[in-house]
């Protein structure tokens, strides 16, 4: 390996992916629902050495025999940071209390901002985001909004302090892959904040995709929970959001209409002027 | 008084605070406490006095995506 080839090599492991001042030194997030078990999720989640996992809360059980709380457990024991969620949130108020419960049992300021507004497609609520996501901003968390990836909405919540915004790519849990590219490479193009695209991600080229388009990292649960092997494919994320992140660092050429010999024509045998 | 503690009827002593309902639900650890969409700092719980129909929210970690 030459000088520059290493030189090269020592930038691409020290591009981390930062978020409000902190470095992460992977850009895959991975979601810990719908594992075949806590152990396919703890070897998933060592498997693709993801930057945080999403968390939830749900409502105790009143049984006084519900025991141990093993994702508790297990939580402690994979020592990854966490980023709670309010998934199935329908107002603000929800959203806020959500996120100041979850502040203090998982001990974390950050938040992955989820407001529904609209329990078929799970598309969030974006009328009423960017005033929540303000609110929970002046409370002191490090919001990660979930949101459409409309270009204005993104805008404004970078305009209310959200340091990074994760547009979906598809709806959630559908695993369809990004459904407008166009919009997405947009806002890659207006916003200069961290961009994650957060949902709908169905296979690792999907997330590859989004990596070469310029997208700062990808946070997916489904896709890998899902699969048949799921700890191979938590693998195969994180290996294809790494080749997408190297390929956008890399420069891509630009597409031709028409075919271009990579073979030098000079010297070809057999050749002679009509 | 009658509470509602994760969507089930509890009847507790008159003067009941948040650490009755706690003990009646027999909340384990880790969790935290909302009461009427409010959230409830583990600091208040001793002092956090309840009313008639409070609805009580005692939620715990579970897994996200």
């Amino acid at each position: 390996m030459n000088m520059n080839s290493i030189k090269e090599q020592q930038a691409l492991s020290k591009d981390d992916l930062v978020l409000y001042g902190e470095h992460f030194s992977s850009r895959l997030l991975l979601g810990t629902s719908r594992y075949p078990s806590p152990q396919v999720l703890e070897e998933a989640v060592l498997a693709s050495q993801p930057a945080m996992i999403t968390v939830s809360l749900r409502r105790q059980g009143s049984s006084a025999e519900q025991g141990k709380n093993t994702f508790w457990e297990l939580l402690k024991k994979m020592s990854v940071p966490v980023l709670p969620n309010t998934a199935g949130c329908h107002s603000p108020q929800e959203v806020i209390t959500t996120a100041q419960m979850a502040r203090e049992v998982f001990e974390t300021d950050w938040i992955k901002l989820e407001l529904i507004g609209d329990d078929y497609t799970l598309q969030p609520d974006t009328l009423r985001l960017v005033d929540t996501a303000r609110t929970l901003i002046q409370d002191g968390f490090k919001v990660l909004p979930y949101c459409t990836e409309d270009l204005i909405l993104c805008q404004r919540l970078v305009d209310v302090g959200c340091q990074a915004v994760m547009p979906w790519a598809a709806p959630i849990g559908t695993g369809q892959g990004p459904l407008n590219p166009y919009a997405l490479k947009l806002l890659r193009e207006r916003l200069k904040v961290p961009l994650l695209v957060d949902a709908g991600l169905g296979l690792p080229s999907h997330a590859c995709s989004v990596m070469e388009w310029g997208f700062d990292g990808v946070l997916l649960n489904t896709a890998v929970a899902l699969a048949d092997q799921p700890i191979a494919m938590a693998k195969a994320f994180a290996m294809a959001t790494s080749a997408g992140r190297s390929a956008y660092l890399s420069g891509a050429m630009s597409a031709q209409a028409s075919a271009q010999a990579s073979t030098p024509l000079v010297g070809t045998p057999f050749w002679h002027q009509a | 008084m009658r509470v509602m503690i994760n969507q089930v009827e509890y009847l507790l002593p008159e003067g009941a605070k948040l650490e009755h309902a706690l003990e009646a639900l027999q909340a384990q650890p880790p969790f935290a406490v909302a009461i009427n969409l409010q959230f409830i700092p583990k600091s208040n719980y001793g002092q956090c006095a309840l009313a008639e129909n409070d609805q009580i929210e005692i939620i715990s970690p579970v897994t996200g995506g």
